[in-house]
């Protein structure tokens, strides 16, 4: 194979550098040099070292305090929706229509969710909320319930929850639906011959085979969940007190409210980093299950109890391809 | 273990109303016998698997009845039937492992811990899949997860029927013989009614003791294998089954006469009532027709070519329009080309309108 050898090529790739330094390398490495710096306004910047990242993880200041507190809340928050919209979606995706009219119809309503804007939803779900206008706060209190979000931690947790599973609870339904389509009828067929129950066949065939799928919808709702802003911030504004404050939150307070550069600097770079790593390890994991499973399939040359068959190439025939 | 009876049963996937010449299996009434190996053949789309998921349960059917030992299941889903099923492809339980995937038949019927023990090490050990039980079934290779699906069919001894719906399409061509006399043993020694689905007649004619051959939706014969090429009760089966097929020609039939082409061709048998009207055609094997130098009185035809199959000898010659197959005994040879077609009147049969009529004597 001759391959041209044409330098200027590189020409080619300059406008692509030029935008991605711009938009990304030269931000990024101002909040790098923020970080290391301290500033009381007026552009006069002081250099602090590693100092707020110090303080950021140490509970006993201010910062460290207020940055790890939002962080619990963040996981908290996170781990309920995900105990809420995961089993919530499978269940939806179970007793959705496989065939007919009734699919488009319902793939249309659970998408509409999903297309309005996250400060449209916060809105809707203030309004919807409040115990003077709003339907769901109003119906509370005439039902004898003394709900008010503004008020109270416990309303306001039940809000901003109850609202990212109706805002999100679709994604992870659509995602196991089109796992659930993809399962040939000769594994249903099978299951009814072999006379497993309604919740045998889920165990053995559904649950087994929507696996990847369930995967990345943990990992697209845990991430969203992480860095959520805008909904929390529109409906409680992060209140009552700090209850509902989680990291990006707090981090818009110390970057915009209270104009500490160099904390907020560092607060966004820690946050940035663990959402790198918890992507990297979803990443990983995924990808080794799908490797594995390769793997397994093509190279297993014990599993033949004739050694001429065993030394044969397997034919490329997983079960979930064709069936006829 | 039963008796199955099919009664005027028919299937539409275009529903009941469908005209009849679409339904995708036309009215069909027969019997298979408790303990008996049938093959059901036919080429690809003739209602075989539309047939086998009948019986099965998988499909409703659009009309008639099934009876197993005389009792009428067709409402029963195929839970409540009591019949296994192998498919095409294999079905494997991904999170179990080989013994679980065994045993999960018997588990879902509530059968005692001790008995799914017995039952899947029996099976284990007939399929040759012993040294695997304990391991996760995803692991293996497409044939030996056909096993695990055939395995699954013939873990509960009290089914009513095994069917096969053409259950060793992925398996290697070596392994295929040994599967299938594996199965065949099975069947001796389980004394289950096995129902195999195939479109290749080699398989269903060594698999099975009655071979049932379809043809568009129709059953058109159902019989033992010899039964099946000495006296195709259908030109289907008779072009359908043995190879080269048998030998098609139109030709006038009257009394112990058949004529082709001005030619007379002798008969064994007597037919003065044909139909009127139908369309007459004699049916022979190539293995009964014979090549040999040309002569006054045979029916003349051109060699196209003669194909060497080792054993035995075909030439494939054309008389008139028609191509035919005959046997080209050791050493024959042409030097111009042509051949003279030497009939063997006790194989020749007569078909009107497709169909075998039987002369009088």
């Amino acid at each position: 194979m001759d391959k041209t050898v044409n330098q200027k090529a590189w020409f080619l790739v300059l406008p692509v550098f030029l935008v991605v330094a711009f938009s990304a390398v030269l931000p990024l490495m101002t909040v790098v040099n923020y970080s290391m710096q301290d500033t009381f306004g007026n552009n006069q910047f002081f250099w602090n070292g590693v100092g707020w990242f110090k303080e950021l993880l140490d509970p006993s200041t201010d910062l460290g305090g207020r940055f790890l507190a939002s962080l619990g809340r963040n996981l908290f928050f996170s781990l309920v929706i995900l105990a809420i919209e995961v089993p919530l979606g499978i269940v939806v995706a179970l007793s959705m229509p496989r065939e007919g009219w009734t699919v488009a119809a319902c793939l249309v309503i659970l998408a509409l969710p999903l297309l309005i804007p996250w400060n449209v939803v916060g809105t809707i779900w203030q309004i919807f909320g409040r115990p003077d206008i709003g339907l769901l706060g109003y119906v509370l209190n005439a039902m004898g319930f003394d709900y008010n979000y503004v008020s109270n931690d416990v309303d306001a947790w039940f809000t901003v929850i109850v609202m990212d599973v109706w805002h999100w609870t679709s994604l992870v339904a659509l995602l196991c639906y089109a796992g659930l389509k993809s399962i040939p009828e000769a594994y249903y067929q099978a299951a009814q011959i072999d006379g497993a129950s309604r919740w045998a066949v889920f165990k053995a065939i559904q649950l087994p085979k929507m696996n990847r799928v369930l995967l990345i919808a943990v990992l697209l709702r845990f991430m969203d969940s992480f860095m959520i802003y805008t909904e929390p911030f529109v409906v409680t504004g992060g209140g009552p007190g700090n209850s509902t404050t989680f990291v990006s939150i707090e981090l818009v307070k110390i970057a915009l409210g209270q104009f500490d550069l160099g904390k907020a600097a560092a607060l966004s770079l820690v946050y940035n980093l663990i959402i790198l790593i918890v992507c990297w390890i979803f990443y990983t994991v995924m990808t080794n299950a799908g490797v594995e499973r390769k793997v397994q399939a093509s190279s297993e040359p014990a599993a033949e109890p004739k050694p001429a068959a065993a030394l044969k190439p397997v034919p490329a025939l997983e079960p979930r391809e064709g069936v006829a | 273990m039963a008796r199955i009876d099919l009664v005027d049963l028919a299937h539409s996937y275009g529903g009941n109303d469908a005209p009849q010449e679409s339904f995708a299996l036309k009215p069909v009434t027969m019997t298979w016998r408790q303990g008996g190996a049938y093959a059901l053949l036919g080429p690809s789309g003739c209602g075989k698997t539309t047939l086998l998921n009948v019986i099965s349960g998988i499909i409703t059917p659009s009309r008639g009845k099934i009876l197993f030992d005389g009792k009428d299941i067709t409402p029963l889903s195929t839970q409540k039937r009591n019949i296994a099923q192998v498919f095409q492809f294999p079905v494997i339980y991904d999170t179990m492992t080989v013994g679980q995937n065994l045993a999960f038949p018997l588990k879902n019927r509530g059968v005692p811990k001790a008995d799914i023990d017995r039952r899947v090490a029996e099976i284990g050990r007939l399929l040759d899949l012993e040294p695997y039980l304990n391991r996760k079934a995803t692991r293996l290779t497409a044939d030996a997860k056909q096993k695990i699906s055939l395995g699954r069919g013939l873990v509960r001894n009290d089914v009513a029927a095994v069917l096969f719906d053409e259950p060793l399409t992925v398996i290697d061509p070596e392994l295929k013989w040994q599967l299938r006399s594996k199965l065949k043993a099975l069947h001796r020694e389980l004394d289950l009614t096995m129902i195999y689905v195939t479109h290749d007649q080699t398989e269903a004619l060594t698999f099975a003791d009655t071979v049932v051959v379809m043809h568009d939706g129709r059953v058109v014969q159902s019989g033992t294998p010899a039964e099946l090429f000495d006296k195709p009760a259908h030109t289907f089966v008779g072009y359908f089954i043995g190879s080269p097929g048998m030998n098609i020609l139109p030709a006038e039939v009257r009394g112990r006469e058949a004529r082709i082409d001005g030619h007379v061709i002798a008969l064994n048998r007597s037919y003065d009532n044909l139909p009127a009207g139908a369309k007459i055609e004699i049916g022979v094997r190539p293995e009964f027709v014979e090549v040999v130098a040309p002569a006054p009185g045979l029916l003349t035809a051109r060699i196209e070519r003669i194909d060497d199959l080792g054993r035995i000898r075909f030439a494939r010659v054309r008389v008139v329009d028609a191509k035919l197959a005959a046997r080209a005994p050791g050493g024959f040879t042409s030097a111009d080309g042509t051949a003279g077609l030497k009939f063997d009147p006790s194989h020749v049969h007569v078909y009107a309108d497709s169909l075998l009529v039987e002369g009088a004597a």
